[in-house]
């Protein structure tokens, strides 16, 4: 159909149907701001269960022993668990579903979500997977403790905690969740492409929106990989097809699966299981670039290099799944060629690194709390993607890969890296989401203990790693290779862990207690260009922007013009409302 | 948009251009709604994809004994096409603002994929009574996967239909059509094209594919052979 035959009512802009009660308002709301924030609060809270768990393993570790309910089998639960909920239910949810959900409709001055009923329905269906995952620590036999690759033969064999219930109801989930993420991911995209305002083409969006318009679409394509994997996994569990379960002997009783291939997994879940580092990693690029900016008072350096960066890296994430399989026994040549594009992906990697710097180089630089957890994003972001360079060879990645350097190295990239920006990123639009600042000094403290503490866990870890104490062991007794100080250093550790995990209680508290006592933003508290903050209410109200949409005149970065009235000039202010100074006319 | 194009924009630089010539905002609701159907159809492709390539994996382990389809399954296929075209015949009657042939191509569309459904399953049964459940062997295994699958999508397409119908059925306004049935037919003719490609993917391995991946394994470990004696 050609666009000339669209009809009067395809023009029209966007229905809204108003909320009128309570429950359409916030519960069975439409509106992307709300869901935004249902999102958030479902990933943050069964991130706490995460994190509850992380203590476990923690305690275990530092004080073997002592604690009697922990036994090998639980401590194979907590790590499962743990590393499922905080990749994918804390961190994808949190960045594309909050982060997401919250920012694109406004940043692009779009009205909402372009089908918001859909939208709805995401975070309702994400809701159930929620449940469906929790509900596996309720059943007899508890989770699966099948680690969270959830690897098949061992993955659903009996001797497997969690052999009964857990891992069926853990692969529901999954592919329950990837049914939310795609109705959610739809929106993302098409909201990106179809809903901007008018003056916004998509190099004037900010670095935020194409992080995220970007990771999106890797979850799009990768997700399904997964999906398959995980319902051909639940068949042989409980159909006892034979889809990756070889001929096998358990407990002495040869089993009636025959022929299948567990390689075949590991490529299908890698082939997810890598974009899905970037899914999480280009959103907090993204957010980062743009708290750098703004509380340095300096516009992005190399915006362009930026969006080229971010979609060079989304395409490479899609071939280099296989470097998680070093130790699975691979052909060499394979092998080399996944640590050529492994490697290769540092370069657009380290490009965004020095832009990032090169931003600050000479800038107006503000330390307020969310500027504090973007630098401290480089610094820890540096320290892990370095170590990613070593496990990247093959030859280097064969002797770590099962030690604790994988733990260190992992946790740095993807644990602590993004989980910064996710601080930063609502230290940032709190104000916006709420009109009340958040408390500083209890940020200050929350920023200070959660940075250094991080570093004093996962530091240590590199060296017990090269000491080549095993991850995944619910004790060493028996171990003699492994010196007596590796058990003082991970009594140190649990101590660390202890702490940084109390801090976020305070975080949590900071959340609650700014909400009804914070200083009242106003509503722009940063002096910031985007879009969002240009709404005339604050926070904004459904559809956003009153009677008009906001018409876009410039980029996003427009900050210490010379000759401009403010150190910034926001998306929507004409071109002519600038003195003389400004950025040079484009062309003859 | 050419995206190479926007990629290569100097967003720093002024353009004393009005906003709407820089970029007119407010897309048709016709062209969001096309958009959406299109990334979701390349989730769908991303999905089939991928699971036809764990079928090709599979099938080179040693135990795989190639799947005799049922002979239902042209018969399926073809109540397939003509769905299809049901479906086509009713994007063009709303097009040409016919009332008439928007109705009875989404009946017809509608009725043939129901019966489509409908005859899979008899497969399933056919299958069932000759005693090839999902554990005889891999080949049985995929074939209920991706049947099911597809007949998901068509099932879902179904719900989507019927809302369509409804409206109809309600409104005499053959204009107001033309996005919905629009829309059905794309997504009609997608999953007949998804179909046409599991099913071929399931009729090669009786028909040599098996030789031809065994073929090319033997080539590529000849090749590697050399280098892994360097190893």
């Amino acid at each position: 159909m050609t666009d000339a035959l669209i009809t009067e009512e395809d023009h029209e802009d966007q229905v809204l149907h108003d909320p009128t009660t309570f429950i359409t308002k916030y519960i069975w709301s439409q509106d992307h701001k709300v869901i935004a924030i249902q999102y958030s609060v479902i990933a943050i809270s069964i991130g706490m269960v995460a994190l509850v768990l992380s203590w476990l393993m923690r305690l275990q570790l530092g004080f073997p022993g002592t604690f009697d309910f922990i036994t090998p089998e639980s401590y194979t639960q907590y790590y499962t668990m743990h590393g499922m909920i905080m990749v994918i239910y804390l961190l994808t949810a949190l960045f594309l579903g909050g982060f997401g959900n919250y920012l694109i409709p406004l940043m692009v001055g779009a009205r909402d979500m372009v089908f918001p009923y859909v939208n709805m329905l995401s975070v309702w269906v994400f809701l159930l997977s929620v449940l469906i995952l929790v509900s596996s620590f309720f059943v007899p036999g508890g989770p699966t403790g099948a680690g969270w690759t959830l690897y098949p033969p061992q993955s659903i064999l009996p001797g497997t905690a969690g052999y009964d219930y857990g891992i069926i109801l853990m692969l529901v989930s999954l592919v329950v969740f990837i049914v939310a993420f795609t109705m959610g991911g739809l929106n993302y995209v098409t909201t990106v492409l179809q809903a901007r305002t008018r003056g916004m083409t998509m190099m004037r969006m900010p670095l935020t929106i194409w992080a995220i318009f970007t990771a999106t679409i890797l979850g799009l394509l990768a997700f399904p990989a997964l999906f398959v994997g995980g319902v051909m996994l639940l068949l042989d569990r409980v159909l006892g097809t034979s889809f990756f379960m070889p001929d096998i002997v358990s407990l002495g009783e040869p089993l009636a699966y025959q022929g299948g291939s567990p390689l075949l997994f590991q490529h299908l879940f890698w082939f997810f299981g890598h974009p899905e580092v970037y899914i999480v990693a280009l959103p907090a690029f993204g957010i980062v670039s743009d708290l750098i900016s703004v509380h340095a008072r300096k516009n992005i350096f190399g915006y362009r290099q930026m969006v080229w960066a971010i979609v060079i890296i989304g395409a490479l994430s899609f071939v280099v799944w296989a470097h998680h399989m070093y130790v699975s026994g691979m052909n060499p040549n394979f092998g080399y060629f996944f640590a050529v594009t492994t490697l290769v992906i540092a370069v657009p990697t380290a490009i965004k690194v020095y832009n990032w710097v090169l931003t600050l180089w000479r800038g107006d630089i503000h330390l307020t709390v969310p500027m504090l957890f973007a630098i401290a994003f480089i610094l820890t972001f540096v320290v892990g993607g370095l170590t990613g360079l070593f496990l990247g060879n093959v030859v280097v990645d064969v002797p770590l890969s099962d030690t604790y350097f994988v733990v260190a190295h992992f946790h740095m990239v993807m644990g602590v890296a993004p989980i910064l920006v996710v601080f930063g990123g609502i230290y940032h639009w709190y104000p916006k989401m709420t009109g009340r600042m958040l408390n500083d000094t209890i940020g200050r403290w929350h920023f200070w203990i959660t940075f250094l503490g991080t570093y004093a866990i996962y530091f240590p870890m590199h060296y017990l790693g090269f000491v080549g104490v095993p991850r995944r062991y619910y004790s060493f007794e028996g171990l003699e290779f492994i010196p007596e100080s590796a058990y003082d250093l991970n009594r140190a550790i649990t101590i660390a862990a202890l702490v940084v995990g109390a801090a976020q209680f305070l975080f949590l508290f900071n959340l609650a207690w700014s909400f009804f006592y914070g200083r009242a933003a106003g509503p722009n508290p940063w002096r910031a260009t985007s879009l969002e903050w240009q709404t005339p209410q604050t926070p904004p109200v459904h559809g956003n922007w009153g009677p008009k949409l906001p018409v876009v005149h410039r980029w996003a970065y427009d900050y210490s013009v010379p000759g401009a009235d403010a150190d910034f000039v926001p998306q929507n202010v004409p071109r002519d409302r600038i003195p003389d100074g400004g950025a040079a006319e484009v062309g003859p | 948009m050419n995206p190479i194009k926007a990629l290569l924009e100097k967003p720093w630089l002024a353009d004393s251009r009005p906003a709407e010539v820089i970029h007119s905002g407010g897309a048709a609701r016709m062209a969001t709604l096309r958009s959406g159907l299109w990334l979701f159809l390349a989730v769908v492709t991303a999905l089939f994809l991928l699971l036809s390539s764990a079928y090709f994996g599979r099938m080179s382990m040693p135990d795989w004994t190639p799947l005799q389809e049922p002979r239902i399954l042209w018969l399926n296929t073809g109540l397939l096409i003509l769905s299809s075209f049901a479906m086509q015949w009713a994007a063009t009657s709303a097009h040409r603002e016919r009332m008439a042939g928007v109705r009875a191509g989404l009946l017809t569309g509608g009725v043939l994929a129901v019966a489509f459904l409908a005859m899979q399953i008899v497969a399933w049964r056919q299958l069932f009574e000759l005693g090839y459940f999902a554990t005889a062997n891999p080949a049985y295994a995929f074939f209920y996967v991706i049947t099911a699958l597809h007949g998901l999508h068509i099932t879902g397409g179904l719900v989507v239909l019927g809302a369509a119908a409804d409206h109809a059925w309600r409104r005499d306004d053959a204009a107001s059509m033309r996005r919905a049935a629009r829309l059905c037919a794309i997504y009609w003719h997608f999953l007949l094209v998804v179909w046409a490609g599991l099913f071929a993917l399931m009729l090669a391995d009786n028909s040599g594919a098996i030789q031809i991946m065994e073929y090319f394994s033997s080539l590529a470990s000849q090749l590697f052979e050399a280098d892994l004696s360097r190893y």
